[in-house]
């Protein structure tokens, strides 16, 4: 059947109709996607939250210094005062929500973006060099990957006095690198074997110049899937640990801060607890509904 | 006037793609008799594959249509028959051999049980009788050692030997009707020329109609009966074996013909067709052929494409000039 | 061989193994693939070698072999008088100014993320002396001219073109250091017919026109007829008939060459109904595994057992043809089994 779709696609010419470039493609794809555009509206809401919170709330009702919380209102129901209710303190929790995303998120971020560089290096390197590089660094990939990830994670924190957002990212990057250098170190091989890379060695390109122009360039596609799908998962990780009281520790606070303190009060006042939780599953779903449209869009095996 | 074996009218298919509608097969028709060999040769784009899979019954749809014309085998239009119906075609009565015998066959099964899947599911056969019917089957595909082969995985052979092994399975239902698409452009030429002797050979033995579906106008030669070339999508002539190659009416197969290098002759610059084939999406008006045409005129650039005239008997070609192509041909 | 033209390349004694391992942790060899096994040939400037044989025999690791793509087991390659071999890998690199390589598949070739003007442009970011003052635009501009494609197709990107100027690209990519000696490996195998001889064509052309020598590699004798100048058959990692293109056409003296000859298809029904065809049996045998004495005699229709206890070195047979077999086709028996030569009209040059 892939035939065909190759006699389709073999005779479309310079001279045809639509003439796109690979990212042309995805972008095609990703317009026609609905689940594309529910992360996207999704996403541009958690951006806001974190790059203009006092757009949605004013930050004094996040603090008691500042006068916005007031253990009068503690556990107050959602009211015209506190559209959401308010927690213990009596802090307005939809004002909480809102500047507990920025931590989270960049806890996520860092996360995501320090596993793919470190874990595509090292992919690449192992990948691109193999014999006892290769097997040197499978090795190592194969031990870590035997670590439990939350309980490596607590482990690791506990042993570590890093509070607050590096300690948690750092965490989170060392045991996760190894499941996106395994991916890339596979694309690496099998980019190595094609024949532009072939071709690129023929000309006389230094093993730097093809790594980076010939073999990275199509090696990453799927790290990238992957990294922004465990961009969620990291935000639920943090949400844990700081849960855990491992990572983000009073007086800041995030949604995983939230939840925890909610956890005493929840029958009373089940909004504290329910809407950080909210808004995390909202991200963590939009991360990973955008991983999935990129995916898609990406891999032309999985075009209908 | 009795039934053809096969019979394809005008056949077309289309495929819905994101740049549009892509003409793969424009009109294609040829009749196919008992103990007949039809080649139908083509460049990439030309349609033939898609072709065969449309008289299989098993192009994927969406994105692919058949929008119009008719497959008969033995007078029964079988275009259009439902799924299950169609199942029943497949294997028994039309089976299709594929280019890459090692991706048309399953890694994980046994060569010997994929062949005899075939008896137990068409025929009902007990495990025992379908081994053995299996057995007889890799011996008549001349797979050395049958017995003990039954039990080898597809990458454990040879390209030639997996390309027997797909054979196999193939006329296993002792099909009237066998396509073969590219058979043995994947081979090494000694082994290629192995192929094409064993499915003349089974041909002779079960009077089955062959379609070798080709790009080489070299392995065709001394195998088909007929032929019948494609560009874009159409049927651009068609005639016994002698006078295509010989007393062609088309100006695209003269110029194919010319362009290929012949090993008995020996020509340092070969007269190529100038330009591509065109993209599906943007098939020329008029003749498709008439942008690489060294005879072009007003009237191929315009209008319809001209219709299949015959020139000889049985012997038809897709061209204004076609009896002046076919004349000047015959008169050098 | 014509003494009174330069050398280009001489290879001498090439081996190729590679090792059998098995074990993951420990790994230990078991054996090797002779891939290329005692092999030597030599291309003047300006001729064209044709390396033939079908999957296995060794043809395509050459080919990589004569770049320096791959450490050689054992064995010499000069190219323009210098050995390659003993290079140190920055010599290496700079020597591929004078060597360059077309490669077969015109889809895997090209990097899909890159457009043409950078493929066909990264020769100069690696060697960028060869820009000889020119601006990069322009030396990209002349090439693409130079093979035929519209230089404004220069931002696309390989998808975009079809097989034939895919190819096109390729043979620009190859040209743009002024290599001397380009390595064709199976160019046109890959494209369609009435492509081919475009193809064909531009190769001789740019032969001609800049004096490039070629070692074409291919497993197609009716493309190699067309542009050879001499002959190398290879069988399992060796040359078992080599010589000027006429005499190995005309009267193959080893077996293997006639069952090549005689299984490459005619386009003309009656021709090849009229020739006697030899069908070999089985398929090539293994490379890791080759067969004693002569590595053909399992698949020979004249294997006896001297075959079998000794291996037949290469023996001229006249006029520079060479062939390793104990009980080479005499002229008479190699013409029942080739076509004569048919007078064409098109004249037939050297």
């Amino acid at each position: 059947m892939s035939d065909i779709q190759l006699d389709v696609e073999t005779s479309v010419r310079p001279d045809g109709p639509a003439s796109r470039t690979l990212l042309g493609d995805a972008w095609y794809d990703l317009r026609r996607s609905w689940i594309f555009w529910i992360s996207a509206a999704l996403l541009v809401f958690v951006l806001v939250m974190v790059v203009f919170p006092g757009l949605l709330a004013p930050q004094e009702s996040t603090s008691s210094l500042t006068g916005g919380c007031q253990l009068a209102n503690s556990l107050a129901p959602p009211s015209s005062q506190f559209k959401l209710g308010a927690d213990q303190q009596g802090c307005d929790v939809y004002a909480l929500s809102i500047y507990g995303a920025r931590p989270s998120v960049i806890v996520g971020v860092l996360a995501a973006v320090l596993t793919t560089i470190i874990g595509a290096g090292i992919g690449l390197i192992a990948g691109f060099f193999g014999g006892k590089v290769d097997s040197t660094i499978s090795r190592i990939i194969d031990i870590f990957l035997g670590v439990p990830y939350i309980l490596g994670a607590i482990v690791l924190l506990s042993a570590v006095d890093l509070p607050g957002i590096w300690g948690v990212v750092l965490a989170l990057t060392l045991l996760s690198w190894p499941t996106a250098a395994r991916l890339v170190r596979g694309k690496v091989i099998e980019a190595k074997g094609q024949d532009y890379t072939l071709a690129a060695r023929s000309l006389g390109a230094s093993n730097g110049r093809i790594m980076v122009r010939h073999i990275l360039p199509n090696a990453i596609g799927p790290s990238i899937v992957v990294a922004v799908i465990s961009l969620g998962l990291f935000i639920g990780a943090e949400a844990t640990l700081s849960y855990l009281g491992l990572g983000i520790r009073p007086p800041d606070f995030s949604w995983g801060t939230m939840i925890a303190d909610a956890q005493n009060a929840f029958f009373q006042a089940p909004w504290t607890l329910l809407v950080p939780a909210g808004f995390l599953t909202l991200t963590v779903l939009a991360f990973i509904l955008l991983g999935e449209a990129v995916s898609e869009a990406l891999d032309p095996k999985l075009r209908k | 006037m009795a039934d053809h074996l096969l019979d394809v009218a005008d056949l077309k298919v289309e495929f819905d793609t994101r740049d549009g509608v892509a003409r793969a097969v424009n009109g294609v028709s040829f009749t196919l008799d008992e103990g007949e060999t039809i080649a139908i040769l083509g460049e990439s784009g030309s349609g033939k594959s898609v072709t065969a899979q449309a008289i299989m019954g098993i192009l994927d749809s969406p994105p692919a249509r058949i929008t119009g014309g008719s497959v008969r085998l033995r007078g029964r239009e079988i275009l259009g028959l439902p799924e299950k119906e169609y199942q029943q075609v497949r294997g028994s009565q039309i089976a299709m051999i594929f280019q890459d015998a090692l991706s048309a066959l399953n890694p994980v099964i046994s060569v010997g049980d994929q062949i005899a899947e075939m008896f137990r599911v068409h025929r009902g056969m007990s495990r025992k009788a379908a081994r053995s019917a299996t057995i007889d089957v890799m011996k008549r595909v001349r797979i050395p050692g049958a017995e003990e082969r039954y039990g080898s995985y597809p990458h454990q052979f040879s390209g030639g030997m997996r390309q027997r092994i797909m054979i196999a399975m193939m006329i296993a239902l002792k099909p009237q009707v066998l396509i073969a698409d590219e058979p043995t452009t994947a081979l090494d030429v000694t082994v290629q020329a192995q192929i094409m002797d064993l499915l003349q050979e089974l041909q002779a033995e079960t009077r089955m109609g062959l379609i070798l579906i080709t790009h080489d106008l070299g392995v065709v030669a001394d195998v088909a009966e007929r032929i019948s070339v494609m560009y874009a999508g159409r049927t651009m002539e068609q005639g016994p074996v002698a006078e295509i190659y010989h007393h062609t009416a088309n100006p695209y197969t003269e110029g194919l013909l010319a362009s290929i290098p012949k090993i008995d002759e020996r020509e340092t610059r070969l007269p190529a067709i100038k330009g591509l084939p065109p993209s599906l999406f943007a098939v020329p008006k008029g003749c498709a052929f008439h942008p690489r045409c060294p005879r072009v005129s007003d009237q191929c650039r315009s209008g319809a494409a001209p219709p299949l005239t015959e020139v000889a008997p049985d012997h038809a070609s897709r061209c204004w000039f076609a009896e002046e192509v076919y004349g000047n041909v015959a008169d050098a | 061989m014509s003494p009174t033209r330069d050398r280009v390349i001489a290879v001498s004694g090439l081996v190729k193994y590679y090792p059998i391992t098995r074990g993951i942790v420990f790994q230990k060899k078991i054996g090797d693939v002779r891939a290329v096994d005692h092999v030597d040939f030599t291309v003047a400037q300006g001729e064209t070698l044709a390396i033939v044989g079908e999957s296995g025999c060794g043809k395509s690791t050459t080919g990589r072999l004569l770049l320096g793509l791959e450490p050689v087991t054992a064995g010499s390659i000069e190219i323009l008088g210098q050995d390659i071999t003993t290079m140190s890998q920055k010599e290496l690199r700079a020597k591929r100014r004078d060597i360059q390589m077309i490669l077969q598949d015109p889809y895997t070739s090209l990097n899909p993320r890159m457009t043409v003007a950078s493929i066909i442009g990264e020769p100069f970011e690696i060697h960028p002396e060869a820009l000889a003052g020119r601006t990069k635009q322009e030396a990209v501009r002349d090439l693409m001219d130079r093979v035929g494609l519209n230089p404004e197709f220069v931002n696309r990107y390989p998808h975009q073109f079809s097989g034939g100027q895919r190819q096109r690209i390729g043979v620009a990519r190859a040209l743009a250091l002024k290599p001397r000696i380009i390595v064709a490996d199976e160019p046109v195998s890959a494209l369609d017919v009435s492509v081919q001889a475009q193809v064909m064509n531009l190769l001789l052309d740019l032969r001609d026109d800049l004096g490039l020598s070629y070692v074409f590699i291919s497993h197609d004798l009716a493309v190699v007829r067309q542009i050879a100048d001499r002959i190398a058959v290879m069988y399992l990692g060796k040359i078992v008939e080599t010589g000027p293109q006429d005499p190995v056409y005309s009267s193959p003296a080893h077996p293997y060459t006639a069952a090549l000859i005689s299984a490459a298809p005619i386009p003309d029904p009656e021709l090849q109904a009229s020739r006697e065809r030899i069908e070999l049996e089985g398929d090539v045998p293994s490379p890791a595994d080759p067969p004693s004495g002569c590595r053909f005699r399992t698949r020979c229709w004249k294997a006896q057992q001297r075959c079998a206890d000794e291996e037949p070195l290469l023996r001229d047979v006249g006029g520079g043809h060479l062939v390793a077999c104990h009980f080479p086709l005499t002229p008479e028996e190699a013409a029942s089994h080739v076509v004569p030569e048919v007078p064409s009209g098109h004249a037939t040059d050297s």
